[in-house]
C-alpha cells in the first residue's frame, strides 16, 4: 500500500517534471517550428532571477517567482526580435547597409537550433562570469506530508497541480481567446493568415514571450529544489525535448500525454531499479517511440481518427 | 586558371596522370577546383608538416588534437552537409570507439593488440552508427527526429557510462571507472612484434597529419563520384531522388556508417592522444561541438570542416578560460545568422567574384554553374 502511494508520487513529480520543462519549448516548437535549445538556459534564468530576488532583495517567494518570470519573458522577447525575427539586426541593417542582415528562423529547424545553442554557451557561460559557479539556494517551503512512516515534500505536491494548471491555462489560451485563434490560424496556414489581416509577426512575438515565460516559470518553481548552478537547465532541456517529440504536433494535448507516459515509465523503473536505470528508460522509451511513431502520441490518435472516420463514411 | 579548370572538369579526357588525379578530386561537390587552390593546398600542407621543428615538441602534440578533431567534423560534413542528415550524436561513435580502444588496449597491451583495439575500435564506432542508421532510416524517421534520436542516444550513453563505476564494469583488465573515466589507455602502436612502432609526441602528430590530408582527398573522390552525386540529391530532394529509382535508405545508411567510422577514427586517436576516456566525450557541450565547427567552416565543403575544426579548436585553446564558450557562443551565432553557409563558401564565392571582376566574362559563367549544382 505505502509503495503503491509512494509510486504515486514518484509519478506525480515525473509527470510534472516533464510537463513544466516541455510547456514553453512545445509551444515555440509548434507554432513557431523554431526548436530552443536554450530553452533550458531560459529555465536557468528563471531560477537565477528568483532565487536573486529572494536572497538578494528579500522579496517574499511568490513574489519572488514572479519577478522570475516576468525576467525571462522579457529577455525572451529581446531574444525573439534580435535573433528568431532578426528585426532588430535587419533595422540597423537597413539604416547602416541599405539590406537586411538576416532571414528570419521561423521554421528553418536546423539553423534554429544551431543559433539557439550558440545563445545557450553564451548564457551559461555568460552567468558563471557574472555570478561564479554556484548560488545560495532558497529552501524548499511547505514542509513535508507524512503518513505512517514515509513522508513526502508537500511543496513537489503543489508542483504536480501548477503542472495541471498550466495545462489548463494553456488549452483554454488556445481555445477560447482572440490571440489563440490568430497562433492557430499562423500554424494552419502563414500566407492565408496574414492575408486575413493577421499580424503573424506579432503572433511569432507574442508566442516566444508566452513560451519564455513559462519557462522562467519552470525554473522558479524549482528554484528552491534544484542546485543553482549555470549548467542547470541541462537536465530540463532533454526531458523538454524528449517530450515535445513524443507527444506531438498537438501542443497541449500532446505534452500532456508525453508527461504522463514518460513520467509513468520513469517513476516506475526509478521505483524498480534506481534513477539512474529510470532515467535511461525513459530516454530509451523515447528514441523506441520515435522510431515507431515519428509524428508522436497525438499524430497517432489522429491518423487512428481520420481512419476511423473514413470507415464508418 | 579558371577557365582551364572549367575545362578539366568538364572534359572528360584526362590530361596526363596528374589530370586524371586532379579530375577524380574535383568536381561540383567541393570547393577549391583550380590551380591557385592546390598551390595554396601544397604551401598549407608543408607548413604544417614542418610546424613541429618550429613550435618544439610539447606544442605540436597539443596542436595534434585539433587534428583529431578534424576526423569528427568531416564525419558530420559528410553525413549532414552532403546527405542531409543532421546527426547530433557524431560523438556517441566518437565516444564508443575511444572506449573500444581503451579497453581492447588495455586487455592486449602488445602492439599488435593495440594495433587491432586501433582497427576494433573505429569499427565500433562504425558498427555502432549502422545499428542506429538502420534502426532510424529503413523505420522511416526523418529531419529533425533523427536529429533527435541521435542526441538522446548521446544522452543515453552519457547517463549510462557515468554510473559504471562499480567493480562490475570491468572488462577484463579494463575499468570503464564511472565519472573518472579510464586513465591508462597505452599509446598508439602499429605493426606487429619486432616491426612494430610505438607512436607517440611528433610521431603521432605525423601520423594524424598523413591520415588527414589522406581522408580528406578520399572524401574529396568519394563526394565527386557518382555515389557523391546521390548523397547530394538526398539532401536536396530525397522524393525525387527515390522517385529516380535510388534506394535512399541505402545511400544515407552508408553515409551514416562511413560517418561513425571517421568520427571512431577520431575517437580512438583521441583516447590514443591522452591516454584516457571519460564519460565527458557524450556531454552535450562536446557533442553540440562539431555542429558548431560544420555550421561555421560551411556545412557542405570538406574544407570548410577541417579549417573550421582545427582553427576554432586552437583559437578555444589558446583563449581559454572563461570567455571561450562565450566567443565560440558567439562566432556560432553570427556565422549562422549572417553566413548561413558558412565562412569557406563566402571566401569561396569572394575570391571568385574578385577575380571573375577581373579577368574575361566566360570564366564567370563557366564558375557560377558551380554554385547552382550544388545549391539549387
Amino acid at each position: 500500500m505505502i509503495n503503491g502511494l509512494n509510486l504515486l508520487f514518484q509519478f506525480l513529480d515525473s509527470f510534472a517534471f516533464v510537463v513544466l520543462a516541455a510547456a514553453g519549448l512545445a509551444i515555440i516548437f509548434g507554432i513557431m517550428g523554431v526548436i530552443n535549445l536554450a530553452h533550458g538556459e531560459f529555465i536557468m534564468l528563471g531560477a537565477y532571477a528568483t532565487t536573486l530576488a529572494s536572497v538578494r532583495l528579500g522579496l517574499p517567494l511568490v513574489a519572488a517567482m514572479l519577478v522570475g518570470m516576468v525576467v525571462t519573458a522579457l529577455f525572451g522577447l529581446l531574444v525573439e526580435r534580435v535573433i528568431i525575427s532578426g528585426s532588430i539586426p535587419n533595422a540597423i541593417g537597413q539604416r547602416v547597409a541599405g539590406r537586411d542582415l538576416m532571414e528570419p528562423l521561423y521554421d528553418r529547424l536546423a539553423d534554429s537550433m544551431v543559433a539557439t545553442w550558440g545563445l545557450s554557451l553564451i548564457m551559461v557561460q555568460g552567468v558563471r562570469i557574472t555570478l561564479g559557479n554556484s548560488l545560495d539556494q532558497i529552501g524548499t517551503p511547505l514542509g513535508e506530508l507524512a503518513y505512517g512512516g514515509f513522508s513526502y515534500s508537500m511543496y513537489r505536491v503543489v508542483l504536480s497541480g501548477v503542472a495541471l494548471g498550466v495545462l489548463v491555462l494553456a488549452y483554454l489560451v488556445f481555445t477560447r481567446t482572440e490571440f489563440g485563434m490568430r497562433a492557430r490560424a499562423t500554424i494552419q496556414d502563414e500566407d492565408t493568415a496574414r492575408a486575413l489581416g493577421v499580424d503573424t509577426e506579432r503572433t511569432y512575438a507574442a508566442t516566444f514571450v508566452i513560451g519564455s515565460g513559462l519557462a522562467g516559470l519552470t525554473g522558479a518553481l524549482y528554484a528552491p529544489t534544484v542546485t543553482m548552478v549555470p549548467g542547470l537547465g541541462g537536465s530540463f532541456l532533454v526531458e523538454a525535448f524528449v517530450a515535445v517529440v513524443v507527444g506531438g504536433p498537438s501542443v497541449v494535448l500532446g505534452t500532456a500525454l508525453a508527461g504522463g507516459f514518460l513520467g509513468g515509465i520513469n517513476a516506475l523503473v526509478s521505483n524498480l531499479l534506481g534513477t539512474t536505470a529510470g532515467r535511461i528508460a525513459l530516454l530509451v522509451t523515447a528514441i523506441v517511440m520515435i522510431r515507431f511513431l515519428p509524428d508522436g502520441i497525438t499524430g497517432f490518435v489522429e491518423r487512428v481518427r481520420a481512419r476511423r472516420q473514413e470507415g464508418g463514411a | 586558371m579558371a577557365t582551364e579548370t572549367g575545362a578539366g572538369r568538364t572534359d572528360p579526357e584526362p590530361s596526363g596522370l596528374l589530370g586524371r588525379i586532379r579530375g577524380r578530386l574535383e568536381g561540383p561537390n567541393t570547393i577549391g577546383n583550380s590551380r591557385a587552390y592546390w598551390a595554396g593546398f601544397a604551401v598549407a600542407v608543408a607548413a604544417l608538416l614542418v610546424y613541429p621543428y618550429i613550435v618544439g615538441a610539447y606544442q605540436a602534440s597539443r596542436f595534434s588534437l585539433f587534428l583529431v578533431y578534424a576526423f569528427l567534423g568531416l564525419s558530420l560534413s559528410v553525413v549532414w552537409g552532403y546527405a542531409g542528415v543532421l546527426s547530433f550524436g557524431q560523438v556517441v561513435f566518437f565516444g564508443v570507439a575511444g572506449y573500444t580502444f581503451g579497453v581492447v588496449s588495455v586487455n592486449f597491451a602488445t602492439p599488435a593488440g593495440i594495433t587491432g583495439a586501433f582497427l576494433v575500435g573505429i569499427g565500433g564506432g562504425a558498427l555502432v552508427a549502422a545499428v542506429l542508421g538502420y534502426f532510424m532510416f529503413y523505420g522511416g524517421v526523418r529531419d529533425v527526429y533523427v536529429t533527435i534520436i541521435t542526441l538522446v542516444s548521446t544522452l543515453v550513453l552519457h547517463t549510462f557510462m557515468a554510473q559504471t563505476a562499480g567493480d562490475q564494469w570491468t572488462i577484463g583488465e579494463a575499468a570503464l571507472g564511472g565519472f573518472n573515466g579510464m586513465p591508462t589507455i597505452p599509446n598508439l602502436a602499429l605493426g606487429v612484434g619486432g616491426a612494430a612502432l610505438v607512436i607517440s609526441d611528433v610521431m603521432f602528430y605525423y601520423l594524424v597529419l598523413v591520415l588527414l590530408v589522406a581522408t580528406y582527398l578520399g572524401l574529396r573522390v568519394l563526394v565527386n563520384s557518382d555515389f557523391g552525386r546521390v548523397m547530394v540529391a538526398v539532401r536536396e530532394d530525397e522524393d525525387r531522388t527515390r522517385m529516380f529509382g535510388y534506394d535512399v535508405r541505402r545511400a544515407k545508411l552508408l553515409v551514416f556508417t562511413l560517418g561513425g567510422a571517421l568520427a571512431g577514427l577520431s575517437g580512438v586517436l583521441y583516447a590514443a592522444w591522452g591516454n584516457y576516456v571519460s564519460p565527458g566525450v557524450f556531454e552535450l557541450a562536446f557533442a553540440s561541438l562539431p555542429v558548431v565547427w560544420v555550421s561555421i567552416g560551411g556545412r557542405d565543403t570538406l574544407l570548410g570542416a577541417v579549417a573550421a575544426t582545427v582553427g576554432i579548436e586552437f583559437f578555444r585553446n589558446s583563449l581559454g578560460g572563461e570567455w571561450a564558450f562565450v566567443t565560440v557562443g558567439a562566432l556560432l551565432l553570427v556565422s549562422i545568422l549572417g553566413l548561413p553557409g558558412g565562412v569557406v563558401p563566402w571566401l569561396d564565392r569572394t575570391y571568385r567574384n574578385l577575380r571573375g571582376g577581373g579577368t574575361t566574362p566566360p570564366t564567370e559563367t563557366t564558375d557560377s554553374t558551380d554554385p547552382e549544382v550544388t545549391e539549387a
